[in-house]
């Protein structure tokens, strides 16, 4: 491999040479707005890309799409180099912040204050997911996407259970179905992401939604909240339990694994993204067709400091513009009319997303799939706090650390203290 | 002195070396003094990540994993290779079939491999669970402290055939005289095989050897797809976990540390290897020569 890394360090340094080169002569022209189409990013979807590809080239741009790990490797590599997109699709967070840190990224709270009805379009919420020490550098996207507990109606039907409101419900029915033969969560343990949504909602649950804010602006000391260990020490109790069944760390989430598991009846609950919807009807379009794929929030845990409502996961996606584009007036414009464009918005609901956009509830249900649609947008319309996802929350190589650990941890291979320590240790 | 080509002749080669493969390396040694994350400029730090490196339980724990993965490929391979190689060198009439089906994991890319086993050995749905039974519950991908040993029994059944390759080739380059003088001598099979062909193969196996060394050195893209180094880090070979704190830490600096341990460990070995088996002087032990 470390061909590779070697090849990809000789692009770079040839490029940033560029750059060197460039700034020396361009410096006059800079940002005078030039002409020709403005580049746009984002993550291949073939449900969405096509109206994507609409909108941004009814702005006079160009669309081009990758998949999800070249894509932030690419845009590591590109941003910054001539080849560095106009407009790029990315997750808010620290996984923006870095760019912002490094002086990439243009401040988009002028094109907010501008327009009032802009940002009063987006949830709060959500519009927040890409605020950095108090500016706005990303304008939502796509649709939110946050992470609820799936279930399966036929299992939970035949053991005569309801669905967990309660951490204390969801430990009885870990028991249960145990009891009954049936694993009690599908998990898809190989890929620590999946992982990753317990402990978050754990930690919020448990302590509040600042012990994570803590974390990320102060650094990695503020794992050693009581709060984390706790969590920790309930995602250990949970997998001793059986809770994940024996075989979660070879089950994948891409390849047939976990969703298929739920759907076939093997498994009772499924913790996941919204996303899990639309997967489900694409795998097992009858499983959800006839009813039987249910869905509630993550059960509360009464004695935690968190406030019942939070959620985590991927608030949206968002656009943000890069410094060095030469089309920053025209992309600007893209953002700031192009995202909560009525047909826009439109063609997303159709295409089954949750649009982050206030007022939907209607429009919401009057397109397919809208019991499961709407419930999703009162969900985070209700939420006062709407947690990213920690991979993308925290810098790329504190979360790179944090998601080895908790595989760790999750295997059992380390304790919950010892979670925690690693962690604080940074 | 015998007329050689005009030096110029490598010239093409040696500035396509020199471009892709020497510059790129003294870039990162240079990168490894520093502290980048892929944006911005470099930043010197003088020798933290080598201070960091010497350090780093989990950069440990990757080298043991590679240097166990070298050994047990090593172990399994080169018998197999050897004897199916030297086997498909005969005359047998089922040969010819048999070979190409031997041969079929080298058409295969990696990737396909990789998705191909990890597909087989899925808990849920694969073929372990299918052929059920005598097989037990064996987490062949999902269990630490066997997972190791999975990758290296993909890697084996991905490069066996290419080494194979490598000893049929060399196998029939042996002088068939050698075996008539042995069977008049009265020479049984085995005997044949230790006295004759396993020496007149010594070369074979030292290449093969090296290959196998600095390959499973760089093993990279199968255990990527196949495990992603985990469950947890039980699989997380070096180059694999250079691979991840250089492209999902984005700690390039760092990570060009461990490519610089990386190239200087591998250079080593097979310098060694040539050395202890004296590969350098290459005499052939045919008659004749």
């Amino acid at each position: 491999m470390f061909r590779r890394s070697r090849t990809h360090a000789l692009i770079t340094m040839v490029a940033m040479v560029a750059v060197a080169a460039a700034c020396g002569t361009s410096g006059p022209s800079a940002g005078s707005g030039g002409g020709g189409p403005f580049k746009v990013w984002a993550l291949q979807d073939p449900a969405l890309n096509p109206i994507e590809k609409a909108s941004a080239e009814g702005a006079g741009g160009t669309l081009e799409t990758f998949g999800n790990d070249p894509y932030k490797q690419k845009l590591r590599v590109a941003i910054g180099s001539p080849n560095a997109p106009d407009v790029f699709f990315n997750w808010g967070g620290g996984n923006l912040k870095e760019y912002v840190d490094a002086d990439k990224i243009v401040d988009l709270t002028p094109v907010l204050d501008e327009n009032p009805s802009l940002k009063s379009a987006f949830l709060p919420s959500v519009l927040d997911g890409a605020k950095i020490d108090g500016k706005y550098y990303g304008i939502p996207m796509r649709g939110m996407q946050p992470v609820v507990l799936f279930y399966n109606k036929d299992v939970f039907t035949a053991a005569g259970a309801t669905p967990p409101t309660t951490w204390d419900e969801l430990l009885a029915l870990v028991d249960k179905f145990k009891a009954a033969g049936v694993q009690p969560i599908s998990l898809a343990g190989s890929q620590a992401w999946t992982e990753l949504m317990w402990i978050e909602y754990l930690l919020d649950r448990q302590g509040g939604s600042d012990v994570f804010k803590n974390i990320r602006d102060k650094g990695p000391a503020g794992w050693k909240d009581p709060a984390v260990l706790q969590a920790a020490t309930k995602v250990k109790e949970l997998v001793d339990r059986g809770g994940f069944g024996t075989n979660y760390a070879s089950v994948g989430y891409d390849v047939g694994g976990a969703s298929t598991i739920l759907a076939q009846g093997k498994a009772a609950m499924h913790l996941m993204g919204s996303w899990e919807y639309t997967n489900q009807l694409q795998q097992s379009p009858d499983f959800v067709k006839n009813g039987k794929l249910g869905w509630v929030a993550f059960p509360t845990l009464p004695g935690g400091k968190g406030q019942p409502g939070t959620v985590v996961g991927n608030s949206s996606n968002y656009y943000s513009i890069t410094k060095s584009s030469k089309s920053v007036d025209a992309a600007k414009k893209f953002v700031a009319s192009g995202l909560n464009d009525e047909k826009y918005v439109q063609s997303l609901i159709d295409a089954g997303d949750v649009p982050a956009v206030v007022g939907m509830k209607e429009k919401l249900a009057k397109a397919p799939n809208s019991e499961y649609t709407t419930w999703i947008y009162e969900l985070v319309e209700k939420a006062t706090v709407f947690q990213l996802s920690w991979d993308q929350d925290l810098t790329a190589d504190q979360s790179t650390k944090m998601l080895t650990q908790l595989q760790e941890l999750f295997l059992g291979k380390v304790t919950p203290q010892a979670f925690v320590d690693a962690l604080a240790a940074g | 002195m015998r007329q050689r080509p005009s030096f110029w002749y490598a010239a093409p080669a040696f500035a396509f070396f020199a471009l892709f493969a020497a510059l790129p390396m003294v870039l990162v040694v240079l990168l490894s003094f520093t502290s980048w994350d892929g944006l911005g400029t470099p930043q010197p730090n003088g020798v933290d990540n080598w201070a960091r490196l010497a350090d780093d339980g989990q950069a440990r724990d990757a080298v043991g994993r590679t240097a166990i993965l070298m050994v047990v490929s090593w172990l399994v391979q080169t018998p197999i290779a050897l004897l199916i190689g030297v086997w498909a060198a005969g005359r047998q009439r089922t040969r010819a079939v048999l070979s190409s089906i031997f041969f079929l994991p080298l058409l295969l890319s990696t990737a396909a491999i990789a998705l191909l086993w990890q597909v087989m050995l899925d808990p849920n749905f694969g073929v372990t669970q299918s052929i059920g039974g005598w097989l037990g519950d064996v987490q062949f991908l999902g269990n630490p402290s066997i997972v190791l040993y999975t990758v290296a029994f993909v890697i084996t059944w991905q490069y066996v055939p290419f080494h194979t390759l490598l000893y049929q080739g060399a196998a029939r380059a042996i002088p068939q005289t050698l075996y008539e003088a042995a069977t008049i001598d009265g020479a049984g099979r085995v005997r044949q095989f230790f006295h004759i062909t396993l020496p007149q193969l010594r070369y074979t196996v030292i290449t093969s050897s090296i290959l196998m060394i600095v390959g499973s050195l760089t093993t990279f893209d199968t255990v990527l797809i196949l495990t992603n180094g985990g469950p947890g880090a039980a699989s997380r070979i070096a180059p694999l976990h250079m691979y991840i704190t250089g492209f999902s830490g984005f700690e390039m600096g760092y990570a060009s540390t461990m490519a610089v341990l990386l190239v200087v460990v591998g250079t080593g070995l097979s310098l060694l290897v040539m050395r202890v088996t004296g590969f350098r002087s290459m005499t052939s032990q045919q008659e004749g020569a």
